[in-house]
């Protein structure tokens, strides 16, 4: 998951656990099916099926997002704060 | 559908169309840089493109004509197992937030502009960045073809083109202007003519949901009046296959394939050479990793489309043809003028990715057919001249292709192309990753899986077709249900790994890595990545 191969200091990291962690998620809970195949409960009328998926659009978002961030503090700090 | 031509929608069309055509003409002048005549230019805008227009092609690329008619049209269709599209493009994003970045840079490094580029460099394989690149090749033609079926269907419905007896020039006569002027300032401004007009088309289908999904349903009495009309459509018994239509969430035997395609799809996205040309006109490896933050807006949207073809159901819109579905729910429900907004941004939608296509498919002839195997000592110059070329030929055969064969047979390659260019994975993902993998292994298992998958979405019928009538089948040895296109990728890493060992054992030669591990780190700016790219895209100011 990690760009481990920066040079001297491959390790894992907390961090970087963290990020793979993020960028996993939506596809534990995309590719589990039966865990969201079923009509109740409705929301606004549209079945648990259709809107707990596009739910699952703003968290994976949200995680990317997230990982994204994380991703350029572990960056920042490798590289000794001069990159962005 | 109504007898005669919608007078009204067809003029706020022709208006949208008009616009556009002026845009694409414009677009070569917009951000022009010294040296016109590079392929990295006509290709892909001068890799000039910041986090906000990359945004809009990507989107503008990946959400296509086809998209907003074949969604919809599958929920119409069948209900749930059609919403697979929502989470294919949830699991895009964080996949190509690994593996983009490195693509980026290292493209960026040493001046490639296809896939097959750096796949030659990388494993120092002709015959692997030439098996890439056909791949790229046949599975974008059938697209491009799509792309008029995605024209041709709000054509229809706006009641241009006449009816049965009408003479096939008539008939044919918008679609052909359409695509005329397509190639013509696809042709003139290259990348930069899809990319300006993406904000228009983007806007538009915003525009459209954004509507459709309120005021469909208020005149449609609300979401549960609405699934429950579909909910008792899907019930009814399909005379052909004796089973009911649909339902409203897939079964315990439909979620195999649901996670599957899913899965697969996912896979396949970013292998499309369109979908990299994309990418690599950015400007910075960040534009990228910020792109896959703000990309999922396009999925939220997808998923409100795809909602449409229960609203189809609910609203009674009965159509022989599936595709018809929604172009012919917009008709129904909206005032003319607006249905015509909503038909120009189908239109146009078309027209985007056709032209990013074109450009990617001649890409890849230019740089990994005509320059690696017919003239190597081609300039710049003379690569930009033959991939414009190319870029014709290709849209010509993809009209020549919707003009004279049945539309299934575009639809059956383009369910064959994404098979196909999931088969090039293991190459270019896992070439950005790693060199363990042995070049003659990987050609191997791309030939495994091309022809498993082929063979096997032969073998699929379907109540209308007796081959291609679907893109899942059973997997061996597990017995589920499951799109073939992951099968075959399954079975094709599976040979790339238990070849490579053989492979090392018995020391076959392994190539010429040109690329070093720096390298896939690299952003603009960094030393070394500026002067590599002169060199490689050759005399430049």
């Amino acid at each position: 998951m990690s760009e481990a191969a920066q040079g001297k200091q491959p390790t894992i990291t907390p961090l970087r656990v963290v990020i793979a962690l993020c960028l996993v998620a939506p596809f534990v809970a995309m590719l589990w099916v039966s865990s969201y195949a079923k009509v109740e409960p409705l929301f606004a009328g549209i079945p648990f099926f259709y809107w707990y998926q596009m739910l699952w659009v703003l968290v994976s978002t949200l995680l990317t997002m997230v990982a994204y961030k994380l991703w350029q503090r572990d960056q920042r700090a490798r590289k000794g704060g001069d990159a962005r | 559908m109504k007898d005669g031509v919608n007078g009204v929608a067809l003029a706020v069309f022709i208006f949208f169309f008009l616009a556009v055509t002026v845009m694409g003409f414009l677009a070569s002048r917009w951000r022009r840089a010294e040296n016109e005549h590079s392929l990295d230019e006509w290709g892909l805008g001068g890799r000039s493109f910041g986090t906000w227009v990359t945004w809009f092609l990507l989107g503008g690329d990946l959400y296509t004509a086809y998209t907003f008619v074949a969604v919809p049209a599958a929920i119409y269709a069948a209900g749930a197992a059609g919403f697979f599209a929502v989470p294919y493009t949830i699991l895009v994003y964080p996949l190509i937030f690994t593996f983009l970045p490195r693509l980026w840079s290292v493209s960026h490094k040493h001046g490639y502009v296809t896939t097959s580029d750096f796949v030659r460099g990388r494993f120092g394989s002709k015959g692997l960045s030439l098996a890439v690149a056909l791949t790229g090749i046949l599975a974008t033609m059938p697209y491009i073809a799509l792309q008029l079926v995605g024209i041709q269907a709000v054509l229809d419905v706006m009641g241009v083109g006449g009816g049965e007896n009408t003479h096939w020039f008539v008939k044919d006569l918008p679609l052909l202007i359409a695509f005329g002027v397509l190639a013509a300032y696809t042709y003139s401004s290259g990348l930069r003519a899809p990319a300006l007009i993406a904000f228009v088309k983007d806007t538009l289908i915003y525009v459209v949901i954004a509507v459709a999904i309120i005021y469909i349903p208020i005149k449609l009495g609300g979401f549960d009046e609405i699934f429950s009309k579909a909910g008792e459509a899907f019930a009814q018994t399909n005379p052909a296959t004796d089973k009911p239509r649909g339902a409203l969430v897939p079964g315990e035997a439909g979620q195999w394939t649901y996670a599957t395609l899913a899965l697969g799809s996912a896979l396949a996205l970013f292998m499309y050479p369109h979908s990299i040309t994309a990418t690599l006109s950015s400007r910075s490896r960040e534009v990228i990793r910020r792109n896959t933050t703000i990309l999922p807006l396009y999925s939220l949207m997808l998923g409100l489309l795809a909602l449409l073809g229960f609203m189809a159901i609910a609203a009674g819109i009965q159509v022989k043809n599936g595709q018809l579905a929604i172009p012919q729910l917009f008709e129904t429900m909206f005032p003319d003028w607006f249905a015509g907004v909503a038909f120009a941004a189908i239109g146009i939608g078309a027209l985007v990715p056709a032209a990013i296509m074109s450009i990617a498919a001649a890409n890849l002839f230019t740089r990994n057919i005509y320059k690696d195997f017919i003239r190597k000592d081609a300039t710049p110059a003379q690569e930009t001249k033959v991939s414009k070329i190319v870029s014709l030929l290709v849209k010509v055969g993809a009209l020549a292709f919707v003009l004279t064969m049945d539309k299934t047979v575009a639809i059956n390659f383009q369910l064959l192309g994404g098979i196909w260019i999931l088969q090039t994975f293991p190459a270019l993902v896992g070439g950005l990753f790693t060199r363990w993998f042995h070049r003659w292994a990987l050609l191997a298992g791309w030939a495994v899986g091309m022809v498993y998958g082929t063979v096997a979405a032969y073998g699929v019928a379907s109540p209308t077709q007796k081959h291609f009538g679907g893109s899942s089948a059973e997997i061996p040895g597990i017995g589920e249900i499951g799109y073939i296109g992951l099968t075959a990728f399954v079975l094709n890493v599976l040979v790339t790994v238990v070849l490579t060992f053989v492979l090392k054992a018995v020391k076959a030669p392994e190539g010429v890595d040109e690329t070093s591990p720096s390298d896939y780190t690299a952003d603009a700016g960094d030393p070394g990545v500026q002067v590599e790219m002169e060199k490689a895209t050759a005399p430049t100011h």
